[in-house]
C-alpha cells in the first residue's frame, strides 16, 4: 500500500515545480501553466487527505471540484489578458509588462 | 392688553420703520414712506390712546400708568426699566405724537414726492430742481428714504425719553436723539456748512451731555435708583438728597445733582451758553428744524427738567427763597429769553429767526421753572410746541413756494432770505394764514391765540410771587418776540414782492399744508385748556383743566396764581405793542433794513449775533486745534507716541533677526530640511523596489509568506 | 514493492518531470503538451485514490479545456519575439533558490507530522461517492452556496473574458 506522505511529498514537489514556473518564466501563459501545476498539487493534497483522513465525509472531493471551477475561470480571464495585452503591445513578455511602475 | 403695555408699544413702530427703510426698502421711496408714516400713524395712535385713558384716570399723579422689567442685574440689585404715564408725561405724549405725524407727512411733500429726478442731483446736496416740459421744477430728493428712516429712528428716541420711567432709559433716547439731530442736520452732507452744523450741534450738547450723566451717577450714587417714582415721589429721598452738602459751593447733593442735569439740558435746549448749535441746525432740511426745534429734541431738555423739578427744587417752599438751581436756572433762563430775543431781531434767514425765537421761548421756560412756575412752565412747552412747529414748517413752506420761483425766474438769490420775499399773502394763502395763526400765538396776541394763555400764565406767576427782575425781563423779551415775529410776517407776506422770484412763488402741495391747518388748530385751541378760573369775563367758561391735571404730577399740588390785573395788561401791551411796531417799521421796507441805519453798531453786532461764534472759536476752537495740533499731534504723537512704537518696533526687530539668525534658521530649519532630506534619501532607496514587475513582487511576497509560515510551523511542532 | 506503489512511483516520475520539462522548455507549445502529460498524470494518481469521478472530471476539464486553451493562446501569441529568447527572467535565479527551498521546508515539515505513515482505510463498498458528492454539492445543508457562486463566478468569468479580449475600437482611448 501507499503511505499518504508520498503523495504528500509529490504535491510539495508539483507545487515547488509550480512556484518556479510562475516565479521565473518570462512568457505570461508560461506563469499561468505554472498556476495550474500549483492547482493540480493542491487538488492531489486535498483529494489524499480525503482517501486517507477523512473517507466518509465528500469534502475533499467537493473542495477539489471547487478547485476545478476556479481554475477554469482563471484560466479564462487570464488568458483573455493576456491575448488583450498581446494585441496593445505585441509582447507577452512579464518582465515587459511594468507600466505600474514610477 | 392693558394701557401700559401699549404704552411700551409706542416707541417701537419707527424704530421698526427705521430698520425696515434701512434693510429693505430704501430703494423704493413709495414704500418707504408709506413704512415711516404708518409707523408714525401707528405710534400716534397709541399715543392717543394711552392719552385718552390717562386724562380719563382717575388721580393719575398719585396712581400712575406703570410697569417696569428687570433689566440689569447689578449686584444684590436688579436695575428696572419701564414706562411710566403720569400728568405730564401725558400731554408731551399728546403734542409729541401730533407733531411728530404731520413732520412726517409734511416731509413727503418738502422732500418734492413725485416729482421727477433731478439730473444734477446727487445724494448729500439738496435738489436742484429737474426740467420738465420746458419748465423747472423741483426734483425729489435723492435720499428720500434715507430721510424717513432717521426721523422714524428720531421719533424713536423721543417717545422713549417720554415714557421712560427712569433717567437711564431717558438718558438714552435722549442721546438717540443727539446722534439723529447729528445724522439730519448734516443730512446735505456733501455741503461745507451742513458737515460743520451737524458737528457743531453734536460737540456742543455733547458738553451739556457730559455734565447730564455726571448728574446720573451722582444721583445713582447718592440714592441707589433713576426710577422717577422711587425719588421724586419719596419725601425723605428728596428730604435726604436737600440735607446732604455735596461739598462743592456749599451746594446740597440734591442742588448739585440738579445743577449738572440742567446743564444737560441747557445743552440740549440750547441756552446761553450753549446756544450756537441751534441756529446752525437750520441747515438741515425745514422737517428737521421742526423736528429739532419744536416738538423733540429741544422740548425733551425742558421735559427733562420739569420731570426732575422735584429734585431741582428740593429744600424749597412755595413762595420760599429759591434754591442755588433754581435761581442759576431762573437767571439762565430769562437771559437767554431776552438775549436770544435781542438776536432774532436782526437776522435775514428766515429760520434763523425761528430758531432764535426758539431759544428764546426755551429760555421762558426755564425761567418759569427757576421760579417755580411749574405748571406754566409745562404749559408753555406744549403750546411752543405746537406754534413753532407751525412757524417752521411754514417757513419751510415759504422756502418752498420761494425756491419754486427761483427754479422759474432763474435768478440766483437766497430763497430763505426775507428781504427777499415779501408779497407772498396771495401767492400762498394756506401758509399765510397759518404762519400769521402761528406767529401770533408766538407773540402772545391776546385771548385768541395758545400763547397768550401760556405766556400770560408764567408772567402771572412771576409777578404773583414777587420775581421783579425775571418779570421784567421776561416782558421786555415778550415785548421783542411780538416785534421780531411781526418783521417776519410783514417781510415775508405783506406789502409787495421784491424780487422776481418772490413774485412767482406758489403754494406747496397738500400734504405740505395740511399739517399746517391741523397745527394751526393747536396753536389756537392748545391754550383754551388752560384758562386760569379767576381770569375776568371769559374764565370759568372753559374749566382750567391744564392747571389741575398737570399740577397732579407733583407731591403737592401747586396753587393756582391769584389773578391780578397788572401782568395781564402788561400780556397785552407787550404783545400789541410789539405787533403794532414790528408792522410800521417794516410795512416799507425795501432791501435792507431800516433798523440799521438808526442802530448802528448795535445792529452788526446782534446781526453776527453778540460775535459768540468768534469767540467760541477764539476761546474753544482755535486753542483745541492748536492743542491738538501742536501738543497732540507734533508732540504727543509723533514724539512720544511714535516714538515708542520705533523703539519697540526697532527692538522688536533686532530680537526677531537674533531669533531668525540663531534659533530659527539652524534649529527649526534645520530639523524641517533634515528630516526632509532623510525621507527624500528613504524614497529614493525604495523606488528601486518598485520594479512594475509582477514576478518580483510575488517572489518577495513568496519569500516572506512561507518565511513566516515555516517559522510559525516550526515553533508549534517543537 | 506492490503494483500500485509501483504504478504511483512510474506516474509520479512522469508528473514531476513533465511538470520540470514544462517550467523550462523555451518552446511554449512544447512546454503545453507536457502540461497536458503532467495533468493527465495527475488523473492517474485520483485514480489510484480511488477518486474515479474526479480523474475523468480532470482529464475533461484540465486536458480538454483548459490545455487546449492554453495551446490556442499560445498560437495567437506567435508573433512575440520572447518566445525566441531567454525563457526564464532575471530572478530566476531567486526563484529556484526560493522553490527549492520551499519544497525542502515542506518535505521536513511532512516528516515531522504524526500522521504521515497513515494508510488508507478501507471504503465501505456499499457507499457511491460519486452520488455523495452530487448530493452534497447541491445540498441545503453542505455545499449548495460554494457551489451556486462557484457558478457565478464562471459566468463573470465568461463576461470578464469577452469584455477584456474584445478586439478593440479605432481609437483605443475613446473605447475606454
Amino acid at each position: 500500500m501507499i503511505p499518504l506522505s508520498w503523495y504528500l511529498v509529490l504535491a510539495a514537489a508539483l507545487f515547488s515545480l509550480g512556484l518556479y514556473g510562475v516565479l521565473a518564466r518570462k512568457n505570461a501563459i508560461a506563469i499561468l501553466m505554472g498556476v495550474e501545476l500549483m492547482l493540480n498539487a493542491v487538488n492531489v493534497n486535498l483529494v489524499a487527505f480525503w482517501r486517507y483522513l477523512t473517507p466518509d465525509s465528500v469534502s475533499g472531493q467537493a473542495f477539489a471540484v471547487m478547485v476545478f471551477a476556479v481554475a477554469a475561470a482563471e484560466v479564462a480571464v487570464g488568458l483573455a489578458l493576456v491575448i488583450s495585452i498581446y494585441r496593445r503591445r505585441k509582447t507577452v513578455a512579464a518582465d515587459e509588462i511594468n507600466l505600474m511602475k514610477w | 392688553m392693558t394701557i401700559a403695555t401699549l404704552t411700551w408699544l409706542i416707541p417701537l413702530p419707527p424704530l421698526l420703520a427705521f430698520f425696515l427703510i434701512l434693510l429693505f426698502t430704501r430703494r423704493n421711496n413709495a414704500i418707504s414712506h408709506i413704512v415711516g408714516v404708518g409707523t408714525a400713524a401707528l405710534s400716534w395712535l397709541l399715543g392717543m390712546i394711552v392719552f385718552i385713558a390717562a386724562i380719563g384716570a382717575e388721580h393719575l399723579g398719585e396712581n400712575p400708568i406703570t410697569s417696569s422689567v428687570g433689566w440689569l442685574a447689578l449686584g444684590d440689585k436688579i436695575f428696572s426699566i419701564g414706562v411710566l404715564i403720569d400728568p405730564l408725561s401725558a400731554v408731551t405724549l399728546f403734542f409729541v405724537a401730533w407733531t411728530v405725524l404731520m413732520i412726517f407727512i409734511y416731509s413727503i411733500g418738502y422732500h418734492n414726492f413725485g416729482q421727477p429726478k433731478g439730473a444734477h442731483d446727487v445724494p448729500g446736496l439738496p435738489p436742484e430742481g429737474a426740467e420738465e416740459h420746458g419748465h423747472r421744477v423741483p426734483s425729489v430728493e435723492p435720499m428720500y428714504a434715507r430721510f424717513f428712516a432717521f426721523i422714524g429712528l428720531f421719533a424713536f428716541g423721543m417717545y422713549t425719553l417720554v415714557v421712560s420711567d427712569n433717567l437711564l432709559t431717558l438718558f438714552v433716547g435722549w442721546e438717540i436723539m443727539g446722534l439723529c439731530s447729528y445724522l439730519l442736520i448734516g443730512f446735505w452732507y456733501a455741503k461745507p456748512s451742513a458737515k460743520a452744523a451737524a458737528i457743531k450741534a453734536f460737540m456742543t450738547t455733547r458738553v451739556g451731555d457730559v455734565f447730564m450723566l455726571l448728574g446720573i451717577v451722582a444721583l445713582y450714587s447718592a440714592t441707589g435708583t433713576l426710577s422717577f417714582r422711587e425719588i421724586l415721589y419719596s419725601h425723605e429721598v428728596l428730604e435726604t438728597l436737600a440735607n446732604t452738602p455735596a461739598g462743592v459751593w456749599g451746594l446740597s447733593a440734591a442742588g448739585l445733582i440738579g445743577l449738572l442735569l440742567f446743564i444737560g439740558t441747557v445743552g440740549k435746549s440750547a441756552q446761553w451758553p450753549l446756544h450756537v448749535w441751534l441756529p446752525d441746525a437750520m441747515e438741515g432740511p425745514t422737517p428737521v428744524s421742526a423736528m429739532i426745534h419744536a416738538a423733540t429734541m429741544v422740548s425733551a431738555g425742558v421735559y427733562m427738567v420739569l420731570r426732575m423739578f422735584p429734585l431741582l427744587s428740593a429744600g424749597w417752599v412755595e413762595g420760599g427763597d429759591l434754591t442755588t438751581t433754581m435761581t442759576v436756572m431762573a437767571f439762565i433762563g430769562a437771559f437767554t429769553a431776552l438775549f436770544a430775543a435781542t438776536i432774532a431781531l436782526a437776522q435775514k434767514d428766515i429760520k434763523r429767526v425761528l430758531a432764535y425765537s426758539t431759544i428764546s421761548q426755551l429760555g421762558y421756560m426755564i425761567a418759569a421753572l427757576g421760579i417755580g412756575a411749574y405748571v406754566a412752565a409745562a404749559f408753555h412747552l406744549v403750546t411752543h410746541a405746537f406754534f413753532k412747529a407751525l412757524l417752521f414748517l411754514g417757513s419751510g413752506s415759504v422756502i418752498h413756494g420761494m425756491e419754486h420761483g427761483v427754479l422759474q425766474t432763474g435768478e440766483h438769490i437766497d430763497a430763505q432770505d426775507m428781504f427777499n420775499m415779501g408779497g407772498l399773502k396771495s401767492k400762498m394763502p394756506i401758509t399765510f394764514w397759518t404762519f400769521l395763526i402761528g406767529g401770533f400765538a408766538l407773540s402772545g396776541f391776546p385771548l385768541i391765540t395758545a400763547g397768550f394763555w401760556s405766556k400770560d400764565e408764567i408772567l402771572a406767576d412771576a409777578f404773583a410771587n414777587g420775581r421783579w427782575i425775571v418779570f421784567g425781563v421776561l416782558a421786555l423779551a415778550a415785548v421783542l418776540t411780538a416785534f421780531y415775529t411781526m418783521r417776519q410776517i410783514t417781510l415775508t407776506f405783506l406789502g409787495t414782492p421784491r424780487t422776481k422770484a418772490a413774485e412767482h412763488a406758489s403754494e406747496s402741495v397738500r400734504t405740505m399744508t395740511l399739517p399746517l391747518i391741523v397745527l394751526a388748530v393747536f396753536a389756537i385751541g392748545a391754550g383754551w385748556v388752560g384758562i386760569p378760573e379767576s381770569f375776568p369775563g371769559i374764565g370759568g367758561v372753559l374749566p382750567s383743566w391744564f392747571h389741575d391735571f398737570v399740577g397732579g404730577t407733583l407731591l403737592e399740588h401747586p396753587p393756582a396764581a391769584v389773578f391780578n390785573a397788572t401782568p395781564l395788561l402788561v400780556s397785552f401791551a407787550v404783545a400789541l405793542g410789539g405787533l403794532g411796531l414790528g408792522w410800521l417799521a417794516y410795512r416799507r421796507s425795501g432791501q435792507t433794513d431800516p433798523l440799521r441805519q438808526p442802530l448802528g453798531p448795535i445792529y452788526t453786532l446782534l446781526e453776527r449775533k453778540y460775535y459768540f461764534d468768534e469767540l467760541y472759536d477764539w476761546l474753544f476752537v482755535r486753542p483745541v486745534k492748536w492743542f491738538a495740533e501742536q501738543f497732540t499731534y507734533l508732540f504727543l504723537d509723533r514724539q512720544v507716541i511714535d516714538g515708542i512704537l520705533h523703539r519697540i518696533a526697532r527692538a522688536a526687530f533686532s530680537l526677531g533677526r537674533i531669533f531668525r539668525t540663531y534659533f530659527d534658521a539652524p534649529v527649526v530649519n534645520g530639523f524641517g530640511d533634515f528630516t526632509a532630506s532623510v525621507t527624500q534619501s528613504f524614497g529614493r532607496a525604495l523606488r528601486k523596489i518598485q520594479t512594475g514587475q509582477v514576478q518580483q513582487y510575488l517572489l518577495f511576497v513568496a519569500l516572506l509568506a512561507f518565511g513566516g509560515l515555516f517559522y510559525y510551523l516550526l515553533t508549534i511542532l517543537q | 514493492m506492490t503494483v500500485e506503489q509501483a504504478v504511483f512511483l512510474f506516474t509520479s516520475f512522469l508528473i514531476l518531470f513533465s511538470g520540470f520539462m514544462m517550467v523550462t522548455r523555451q518552446n511554449l507549445v512544447h512546454a503545453a503538451l507536457y502540461l497536458v502529460v503532467a495533468l493527465f498524470g495527475v488523473a492517474v494518481i485520483f485514480v489510484l485514490l480511488e477518486a474515479g469521478f474526479l480523474a475523468v472530471v480532470q482529464v475533461l476539464v484540465y486536458i480538454g479545456a483548459i490545455a487546449i486553451l492554453m495551446i490556442f493562446a499560445v498560437m495567437l501569441t506567435r508573433g512575440d519575439v520572447s518566445q525566441e529568447q531567454e525563457p526564464v527572467n532575471a530572478n530566476f535565479g531567486w526563484a529556484l533558490l526560493l522553490a527549492a527551498l520551499f519544497c525542502f521546508g515542506l518535505i521536513v515539515l511532512i516528516g515531522q507530522w504524526p500522521a504521515i505513515d497513515s494508510q488508507a482505510p478501507a471504503l465501505d463498498p456499499e457507499a457511491d461517492t460519486v452520488l455523495d458528492l452530487g448530493a452534497a454539492l447541491v445540498s441545503p445543508d453542505a455545499y449548495v452556496i460554494p457551489f451556486e457562486v462557484a457558478s457565478v463566478l464562471l459566468l463573470a468569468a465568461l463576461i470578464g473574458a469577452l469584455v477584456v479580449a474584445r478586439p478593440q475600437k479605432k481609437n483605443p482611448r475613446s473605447a475606454k
